[in-house]
C-alpha cells in the first residue's frame, strides 16, 4: 500500500512519518506538497505534525486552505483513511473534517514528554492493530493540545463512540491527574462519524522503534495496512 | 476603507493566557483584577467606499478566517 504524507511549509514530523511508514512499517510511502492537487493514488493520508504556516492566527487555519486539501477532503469523503498527528490535528479540526477546536494548554507549557494513551476503539483504520483499553506510550509535543468543543458535540463523540484516544495513568485508569494538557475528558484523539478520519495530539510515529523510548506507536500505521488489507 | 475585528475567546471557553496576565497583575498590586479574557484585534485596510458593503466582506473575512466559530466571537467595525 501507499501512505501520502502532505509536507506543509513549516511541517517538522514529515519526515519521520515517511521514514515510519517506509522504512519501520515496510509500505509505499511519498511526500506530498501542499501545493499540489492530488494525492499520487495514496491509500492512506498523513498529515504530520508541525507548525504549518508557522500557526499564524490559529494552529491549522492557514493549512486548511492549502490546495492538497481539497484533494485530502475528497479521499475523506470517499472513505479513504486520513490520520492527523499534532498539527495535522488541528488541520483537520480547522478544516471542519473533526468536529472541535484546540486551545492553549490548559497549565500555558509546551508539553513534550512520553505520555500513556489508551486505545479506546479498536473499529478505526489507525487502531485496527490495537486491542480496547490497550495502553500505548506516545510521545506528545505541543502547545496547544487542549481539546475543547460545546458539551452537546462532547456528549456526541462519546456516545457515538469517536473518542479513540485517551490520556489515561500508565494502567490506563483515568485518574484525572494524568491529563497533559487540560483536554475535555482527557481526549487524545477522535474520529469522525465514519471513523475514516482519525486525529490525535500524540506522535506514533515519533514511537515507532524501540530505540525512540517506545515502539508502541508503530501499531497506529500497521493498523492501516492491517485494515486495508482485510478492506 | 478601514475595517476592525475584535476576536474574543466564547464565554465558555477557559482562556489560560488571560488567567495567567490576570495572576501577573495582582502580583503588580492590581489586587482588585478579578479576570482577564485575551483576544485578537485585526485592523483591515480595503478598497470601496460602501460601508455596508465593507462590513459584510469583513464579516465574511471574520467567519471564514479570522475567528474560528467553535470557539471564538467576533465584532465587525467599519471606520468612517
Amino acid at each position: 500500500m501507499k501512505f501520502a504524507v502532505v509536507v506543509f511549509p513549516g511541517s517538522n514530523s514529515d519526515v519521520d512519518a515517511w521514514y515510519a511508514a517506509s522504512a519501520v512499517v515496510g509500505e509505499q510511502a511519498a511526500l506530498v506538497w501542499h501545493k499540489d492537487t492530488d494525492l499520487g493514488g495514496a491509500d492512506a493520508v498523513i498529515l504530520p505534525g508541525g507548525f504549518a504556516h508557522g500557526d499564524y492566527l490559529r494552529t491549522g487555519a492557514i493549512a486548511r486552505f492549502s490546495p492538497i486539501m481539497g484533494a485530502v477532503r475528497a479521499f475523506a469523503e470517499r472513505g479513504g483513511p486520513v490520520i492527523g498527528i499534532c498539527n495535522g490535528f488541528q488541520v483537520l479540526l480547522e478544516a471542519g473534517l473533526l468536529p472541535g477546536a484546540m486551545v492553549r494548554n490548559k497549565g500555558i507549557k509546551f508539553v513534550s514528554r512520553l505520555v500513556p494513551v489508551r486505545v479506546e476503539h479498536a473499529d478505526t483504520p489507525f487502531t485496527a492493530a490495537c486491542t480496547p483499553g490497550q495502553v500505548l506510550r506516545l510521545p506528545i509535543a505541543h502547545g496547544e493540545g487542549n481539546y475543547y468543543a460545546e458539551p452537546a458535540v462532547i456528549d456526541d463523540l462519546e456516545a457515538g463512540r469517536q473518542v479513540i484516544f485517551r490520556y489515561t495513568s500508565a494502567t490506563g485508569d483515568v485518574t484525572g491527574g494524568d491529563n497533559p494538557n487540560g483536554s475535555i475528558n482527557g481526549i487524545a484523539g477522535i474520529c469522525n462519524r465514519a471513523r475514516n478520519v482519525v486525529g490525535l495530539m500524540p506522535h506514533p510515529e515519533r514511537a515507532a522503534e524501540a530505540i525512540l523510548g517506545s515502539a508502541d506507536g508503530r501499531l497506529v500505521l500497521q493498523s492501516v495496512v492491517q485494515s486495508l488489507a482485510v478492506r | 476603507m478601514r475595517a476592525r475585528v475584535y476576536v474574543t475567546l466564547k464565554p465558555s471557553v477557559f482562556d489560560p493566557q488571560g488567567r495567567v496576565v490576570a495572576d501577573a497583575l495582582v502580583t503588580l498590586g492590581y489586587q482588585d483584577v478579578k479576570d482577564v479574557r485575551q483576544g485578537k484585534f485585526f485592523e483591515v485596510e480595503l478598497d470601496g467606499k460602501d460601508a455596508a458593503a465593507a462590513k459584510a466582506r469583513v464579516t465574511e473575512m471574520a467567519e471564514k478566517l479570522l475567528a474560528n466559530p467553535v470557539i471564538e466571537s467576533y465584532r465587525v467595525e467599519v471606520l468612517p
